[in-house]
Parts: C-alpha cells; structure tokens; sequence
C-alpha cells in the first residue's frame, strides 16, 4: 500500500524533504572543481616559496584573481556540504550536532569571506 | 537507548567484512575530503598574508619554507591529488560506470598509487622551478 500524498509524489522529495539537491550540489562543485583545482596546482608549482613581489605581481592578474574567486567559492560550497555529510553520518546527539552544523556553516563562511577579500585586496589594492 | 532495535538483531559490525581496496578508498575519500577542509586554513593564511604586506607574507612564506612546513604542505599536495581521483571515480560511479567487483578494486588501487606518483611529479616541478 502506497501511503504518500498525491503532492508528496508530484514533488518526489522524500522523507528528508529535500530530494537530491545535497547530493546535487555536492557532485556540480566537484565537477566544477576538477579545472579550477588543476590550474590551482599549476600556479602553486609556478609560485610555491616565490617572494612577495612575484606573488602579489601574479594575483593582481584578473584571470588569475577570478580564478582564484571562483576557486574559493567552489570549495567553501562544496566543503560545507561535505562536512555536514561527515557531521551527520557520525553525531548522533542531537545538540552536538546542531551545534557542529552551525560551526561548520560559520567556519566556511569566515574562510571564504577572509579567502575572497584578501584576493581582492591584492587586486584592487596590491 | 533501551533497547532501540526492538529486539530486531543488528547487522554487524566492520571487523567481520573481509578487506578490500574500495573499503580503504571510501574512507581515505572521507578523511582526505576532511583534510583538505582544515587545510583551507594553510590557503587562507598565504592569501591574507600576501594581502597584509612584505612583512608577514615573509613570515608565513618562511614557516612554510620549513621543514615541517613543507611536510605539511606536500600532504595536502597528496590529499588534494587523492581526492580529485577519488572524485572523478565517484562521479564515474554516480554516471553508472565502473561497477565491476575486479574493475573498481584495480581502480581502488590505482587510486592509490597514481596519486601518490602525481604528487611526487608535482614536487619534483615544484623543485625544479624553484
Ligand atoms: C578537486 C576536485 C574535487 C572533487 C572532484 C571532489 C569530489 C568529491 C565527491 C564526489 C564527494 C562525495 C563523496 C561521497 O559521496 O562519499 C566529495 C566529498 C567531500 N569533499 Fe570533495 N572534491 C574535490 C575537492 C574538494 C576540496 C577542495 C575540498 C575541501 C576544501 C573537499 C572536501 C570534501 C569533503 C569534506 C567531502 C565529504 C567527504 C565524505 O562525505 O566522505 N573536496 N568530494
Ligand atoms: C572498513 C570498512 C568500512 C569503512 C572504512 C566505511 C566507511 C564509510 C564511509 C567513509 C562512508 C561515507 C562515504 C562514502 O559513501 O564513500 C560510508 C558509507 C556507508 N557505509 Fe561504510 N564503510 C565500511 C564498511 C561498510 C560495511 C561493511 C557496510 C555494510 C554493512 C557499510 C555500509 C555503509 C552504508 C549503508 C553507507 C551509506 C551511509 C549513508 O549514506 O548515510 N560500510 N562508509
């Protein structure tokens, strides 16, 4: 016997309510990342222990300062979703991961805010 | 917590399954996914360091450039390589490919030993560009 709703059927979103869009996600970043984190390991090679100048001189570059936006913004997306995969999977309490959720949504936010503003300080402002 | 299965008998636990290559991977994805998200924190502190000026882009620049920085850095370089491989074999799967029992534990495998050789590849040009 099939007990769903008519509606429930329509929207195909489950018991969790939200169907694939976490799953989704997860799998568009990471497609998204495989160029980004490629150019990424090119330019570390190019740069990795190069001096001040030669750095900033390289991120004041737009295509390379959007790269690295975007390259910033993928992962914080896509490692906010990982780790409340991780969070869920192995916290069984249901406050300690709430409270765990939360740090991992402030903790992506605050990285990413402090990755993006930095590499737009250097471009707009060396 | 008392008696929370209804006396229905649980499946059991890990020790009793016999290993494979596609065991240790699905884990080594999980914790090299966990890595690379504290590892973020080496990421952001080179940005903002370059942002902030010579002074302390020198200073991080040097704890890098120490052994132990080095260390570090040549770990993630493996954990961001592994994880890639690891991604694109999970995106493989998701597509529908790559099921077979013999296949996946060759790719397990491979997994394994190409990240390692790549990460190898990429300190050697990092090396010599230097
Ligand atoms: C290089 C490109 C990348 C690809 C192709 C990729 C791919 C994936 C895929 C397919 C999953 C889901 C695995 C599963 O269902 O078990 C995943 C999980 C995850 N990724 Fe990535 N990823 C990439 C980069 C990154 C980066 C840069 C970070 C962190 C900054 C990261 C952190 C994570 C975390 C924390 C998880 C959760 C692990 C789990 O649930 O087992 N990934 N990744
Ligand atoms: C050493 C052995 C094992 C390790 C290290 C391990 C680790 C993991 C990890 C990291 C995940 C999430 C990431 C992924 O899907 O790739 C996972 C998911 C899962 N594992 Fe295992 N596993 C092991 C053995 C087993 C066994 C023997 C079973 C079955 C009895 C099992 C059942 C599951 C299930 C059902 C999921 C999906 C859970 C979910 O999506 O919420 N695992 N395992």
């Amino acid at each position: 016997m099939d007990m769903r709703t008519p509606l429930a059927k329509v929207r195909g979103l489950g018991s969790a309510k939200s169907g694939t869009e976490h799953f989704w996600r997860v799998r568009t970043t990471a497609v998204v990342l495989v160029p980004l984190t490629l150019f990424y390991i090119v330019f570390l090679i190019a740069h990795a222990g190069a001096p001040y100048e030669v750095v900033v001189a390289a991120l004041v570059n737009p295509f390379v300062c959007v790269i690295t936006a975007l390259t910033i913004v993928a992962s914080i997306v896509h490692m906010q979703l990982g780790m409340e995969e991780i969070i869920q999977d192995y916290i069984h309490s249901e406050g300690l991961k709430v409270a765990l959720l939360l740090l991992n949504a402030f903790f992506s936010l605050f990285i990413g805010g402090l990755c993006l503003f930095a590499a737009l300080k250097i471009a707009f402002a060396g | 917590m008392s008696n929370v299965t209804n006396g229905r008998p649980l499946s059991p636990h890990l020790q009793i399954y016999k290993f494979v290559p596609t065991m240790a991977m699905s884990i080594v994805h999980r914790i090299t996914g966990g890595a690379l998200y504290f590892g973020t924190i080496l990421v952001a502190a080179w940005l903002v360091a370059a942002a902030s000026g010579k002074e302390s882009f020198d200073w991080v620049n040097a704890i890098y450039g120490s052994f132990l920085g080095q260390l570090v850095l040549f770990g993630y370089t493996w954990a961001m390589i592994h994880h890639l491989l690891g991604g694109l074999r999970h995106i493989a799967w998701d597509l529908g490919y790559g099921f077979e029992k013999h296949f996946a534990n060759k790719l397990a495998r491979l997994s394994v030993i190409s990240s390692a050789a790549l990460t190898v590849l990429v300190w050697i040009a990092i090396l010599i560009v230097r």
